[in-house]
């Protein structure tokens, strides 16, 4: 495929994934701070958010399976799940983590079984159109192309 | 006694910034956004660690002659295990050889009873995450104004 191609083929994508909500304009300011001295930048990061949340999913797992589930330990966990998804632009995922802070503050076992479910689903439908997002581009700037900005 | 003026140095060095958070993305983050800015960074993943940076740990000294290590801004996270960002920014501006080190605070959650004891311990800003540029730009303002005293 050609570069203009190629180009079009991303950000048509990456138009979709703002428009339904999985990324927000965060994820434009990751953009900004990739440069030719930080060329990998948002590789990196969102590799490092790969690494962090499912870490965190694991967390989260294992507390609600103790027989007495430590709630303040799941907030700080959702906190920080919450925290990094801001940082990268996850808005999906940052919002069913405010949902699930709520069933912590609630004590609501049921609640928080629910919002882990949809957290580990909006997280990996995330981190799956991240990898092709990144697929995408590091295909165009093998054709000669360069990452457009996205908004 | 040793210039506690750590935070002098002439212009031609880079300012050294200590950012501390307990989040490995937002350490990448608030690291590159710094060094974009000419700063050099050192992280530390808690509180405990930042002490151990600023020489604060058992009344430990700063040696006068690590020229290298005189940090000249603390940005820390506010919501941290064990030692809060608050905690950290009490322990700094009591320390006789640290206190004039300027220390912002960062947090996601904007609550004003949290900005205010922030900036009533001595804080010079207070910054909502995820941080931007202009927040750096602002930030390091606060440097150079120290630096020129």
């Amino acid at each position: 495929m050609d570069v203009a191609t190629l180009q079009k083929q991303l950000l048509d994508y990456s138009n979709s994934l703002f428009r339904e909500g999985f990324l927000d304009k965060q994820f434009n300011q990751l953009q900004q701070l990739q440069d030719e001295t930080n060329p990998d930048f948002v590789v990196e990061v969102v590799n490092l958010y790969f690494e962090d949340s499912e870490r965190l999913l694991d967390e989260l797992a294992k507390t609600l399976d103790q027989q007495n589930v430590d709630f303040q330990k799941m907030d700080a966990h959702v906190h920080q799940l919450k925290g990094s998804s801001s940082s990268v632009g996850a808005q999906r995922v940052q919002n069913v983590c405010v949902a699930f802070r709520n069933c912590c503050e609630e004590r609501n076992i049921e609640g928080c079984l629910k919002c882990l479910q949809q957290v580990k689903h909006q997280y990996f439908l995330v981190k799956n159109k991240l990898e092709t997002l990144l697929k995408l581009e590091k295909q165009l700037v093998a054709a000669g192309g360069s990452i457009p900005m996205y908004c | 006694m040793m210039n506690s003026s750590c935070n002098v140095s002439s212009s031609s060095k880079p300012p050294h910034v200590l950012a501390v958070d307990d989040s490995i993305v937002d350490r990448k983050l608030v690291e590159t956004l710094l060094k974009n800015f000419s700063c050099k960074v050192t992280t530390a993943e808690n509180a405990m660690r930042a002490l151990e940076v600023l020489g604060l740990v058992d009344e430990q000294q700063k040696s006068l002659d690590s020229t290298d290590s005189k940090v000249n801004l603390v940005i820390t996270d506010y919501c941290m295990p064990g030692m809060t960002g608050y905690e950290l920014l009490k322990k700094i501006k009591e320390s006789s050889v640290m206190k004039e080190v300027p220390v912002v605070v960062m947090s996601s959650e904007n609550i004003p009873t949290r900005i205010n004891e922030c900036l009533q311990e001595g804080a010079k800003m207070f910054v909502l995450k995820p941080l931007k540029p202009s927040d750096v730009k602002k930030l390091t303002g606060h440097l150079m104004i120290e630096e020129s005293q």
